[in-house]
């Protein structure tokens, strides 16, 4: 009984149905969240004593890199679900994972420069973190690109795993390197085992903003794992009846 | 919690920070808008020609197994 809910896991169709009612409870969600923390973190946390206001794009570049990591342990995780248990829909969410992880380290990339121009004096640095993010944006191109080079999709899935558990290499070297290399990149600002180094007047906005990215995350991953579904069952009956029921004007 | 800023146009300028600030906000809000609108139109587009599709086959029965 326990393992129920896995096992129905490995059926697309249950999963689509499934979530279907809770995509606009996870967009009035993340949407909230999103422009909550935004407006706090431009308006009224208050200016760094060392940075001036320069800062405030903390409040979307850290959001943006957590969610660039924890996008790629979602995808590698997937792949290794997808490859031991011999499931579809893993291979469906991994699929799904890598466009949306590549724009958000490119996301991170770019606000982390702009950051840089103001507080380091240089767009660009060959830090160890600024690096080590380049190269996971490089996997996630290379997901994409591995995706697209396979006509059969069986050897496509397999093949793109294979390289997502790979590329999880990288991601203990990004969390580290700020730590193991004393370079221009600050440190951590939140850390779960002692005291964050951030005031709570500024901490809460950069929370809800965390929060609010791991909501729209959950939300465009998921809005993108149903269409994949839609696509590779399109021959079934259930998908043919939902697309006749579905209202022709859509 | 109060409002950081003496004026509007203070708060557009961030004491010289402005561009920089402003222009990574917009550069995310542009990627996160993206990431929920391909989706939307994605399955839109899926639909529409599927529904072609089961029209086509309707009308010709005999070449269903043709139509991919």
């Amino acid at each position: 009984m326990a393992w129920q809910w896995f096992h129905r896991l490995g059926s697309p169709r249950w999963f689509y149905e499934k979530t279907t009612a809770w995509m606009p409870w996870l967009a009035a969600l993340s949407i909230a969240l999103l422009l909550t923390g935004a407006v706090w973190g431009l308006a009224f946390a208050p200016a760094d004593f060392k940075q001036g206001n320069s800062y405030r794009i903390i409040y979307i570049h850290v959001p943006a890199a957590f969610l660039a990591l924890a996008g790629y342990y979602i995808m590698a995780i997937s792949g290794a679900v997808g490859l031991i248990w011999k499931m579809k829909l893993p291979f469906m969410v991994m699929k799904s994972a890598a466009p949306i992880g590549a724009l958000l380290t490119f996301v991170s990339l770019v606000t982390g420069s702009i950051w840089g121009k103001p507080t380091w004096g240089t767009w660009w640095e060959w830090d160890a973190r600024i690096t080590s993010m380049l190269i996971l944006f490089f996997l996630y191109l290379g997901m994409i690109a591995l995706q697209q080079a396979f006509t059969h999709r069986d050897t496509s899935d397999k093949a793109s795993a294979v390289l997502a558990l790979v590329g999880m290499v990288n991601i203990p070297i990004i969390y580290k390197s700020v730590d193991w290399w004393n370079t221009l990149h600050q440190p951590a600002t939140i850390k779960f085992t002692s005291k964050s180094t951030i005031d709570p007047s500024m901490l809460y906005p950069l929370l809800i903003m965390v929060i609010g990215f791991y909501a729209f995350y959950a939300l465009v991953l998921l809005l993108n794992t149903r269409v994949e579904i839609l696509r590779r069952e399109s021959r079934t009956q259930w998908v043919s009846d939902l697309i006749s029921a579905t209202n022709k004007r859509a | 919690m109060k409002f950081q800023f003496e004026t509007i146009a203070d708060f557009i300028a961030m004491n010289g920070h402005g561009p920089y600030v402003w222009a990574s906000y917009a550069i995310t809000f542009a990627a996160l808008i993206f990431l929920l609108v391909s989706p939307l139109l994605q399955k839109k587009n899926f639909i529409k020609q599927q529904q072609k599709l089961q029209k086509l086959a309707q009308a010709n029965p005999a070449a269903d197994q043709s139509v991919e």
